[in-house]
């Protein structure tokens, strides 16, 4: 059963969504932290770690607000071939940052 | 006719019909704003060092809009909640927040705009700014101003630099320095002028276009969900279980939108 399917206490939402809130509220904070400090000299260090932070804002949202923590495996399946194909999208991405065609000036 | 499995779950799938539909729509989403993300990330890597603009956009802002959609997100929950447990007035309190945070996030991103739109950059080509960049906010133009027939002043409040990539970082020291200043340029003295409308640069474009499309979004949401909260009322009484269906689904996408913007808020402005 999944968890929109099982019966619902009010207030045992409530106190989920308040400990959603405040973690949201730290991981945000966790960001902005993380992009102001020095971190040595380039930003690569800085974006794996916001993004990483992003990730885990999402899980939550994804996880507990959209209930995914517990769903239909066809949900599962759907999802599934989604992250299959982002994952081809952005790996093509990557893989074209250094395909210039020949000839390519660069400034 | 009625429609099949809106309240009933499909033998085969194990859900009921808009369920899967709105899942199928999220993954088609993802693909959408996939693409956007992989063109942000080849422009990035493909601009020039030090021309990738760091701190053009206000972090509390930004701060401020993460937080609201944070809450939107928790409301649609709960209204969703409540329609479980059959309690309508609580259900039309959330979702009425719910709509609330949307418009004000609306509200800021318009401002956000609206500043990037009065935001100039001014190369100079010759008086007292000659072969300089005048950079600030649209402050007042003399009633004859043109810039194609050049003439008339233009006055915006900001700083000048000698080299554009100084513009760039304006979390740097030098940029957190800066004096700001009116600064006052005749139309005969202009070379190029632009505000920091979408075609200013890469960055601005893609700024306006992944924020204009996931603002779409918001305001696309906002106006299904206020559908059902003014005029849910007659199914709620009639098919309780159905509407309440109906707010799962629309919840769900809400929840995507805010997902999204879980990505936007870093990568646009914080990095």
């Amino acid at each position: 059963m999944s968890e929109s399917e099982k019966p619902v206490c009010l207030k045992s939402y409530m106190r989920l969504c308040a400990v959603v809130f405040v973690v949201v509220l730290c991981t945000t904070s966790a960001m902005i932290a993380t992009s102001f400090s020095h971190l040595g000299d380039g930003w690569t260090l800085k974006v794996t770690l916001i993004l990483a932070i992003a990730v885990v804002n999402a899980f939550l949202v994804a996880g507990y607000l959209m209930h995914l923590l517990s769903e239909k495996k066809l949900i599962y399946t759907v999802l599934a071939f989604t992250v299959f194909f982002f994952i081809g999208l952005m790996g093509l991405t990557v893989w074209a940052t250094n395909g210039f065609p020949p000839g390519t000036v660069s400034h | 006719m009625e429609i099949p499995y809106t309240v009933q779950h499909r033998p085969d799938t194990g859900i009921y019909n808009a369920k899967l539909g709105i899942w199928l729509f999220l993954a088609s989403e993802v693909m959408l704003f996939g693409g956007l993300f992989s063109a942000y990330v080849l422009l990035r890597v493909g601009a020039e060092p030090g021309m990738w603009p760091h701190g053009w956009l206000n972090v509390t802002l930004g701060t401020v809009n993460t937080l609201l959609l944070a809450l939107s997100a928790i409301t649609t929950l709960l209204a969703w909640a409540a329609c479980k447990v059959r309690d309508f007035t609580k259900f039309k309190i959330f979702h009425a927040c719910t709509i609330l945070l949307a418009l004000t996030f609306l509200g800021i991103k318009t401002y956000e705009y609206r500043d990037k739109l009065t935001h100039y950059e001014i190369a100079v080509a010759s008086g007292p700014y000659a072969g300089k960049f005048v950079d600030g906010h649209f402050k007042e133009q003399s009633a004859d101003f043109d810039f194609a027939k050049k003439t008339g002043t233009i006055t915006l409040h900001g700083h000048a630099v000698e080299d554009r990539k100084e513009l760039m970082d304006l979390r740097s020291p030098e940029a957190q320095a800066a004096k700001h200043e009116e600064i006052t340029i005749a139309a005969t003295d202009i070379k190029k002028m632009g505000n920091y409308g979408p075609r200013h640069n890469t960055f601005t474009a893609i700024y306006f276009t992944l924020t204009g499309l996931h603002a779409l979004h918001i305001l696309g949401g906002t106006l299904v969900i206020f559908y059902f909260w003014a005029f849910g009322g007659a199914m709620w009484k009639t098919d309780p279980e159905r509407f309440t269906n109906r707010i799962e689904v629309s919840g769900l996408f809400w929840h995507f939108v805010d997902l999204v913007w879980i990505f936007l808020f870093p990568v646009l402005y914080l990095t």
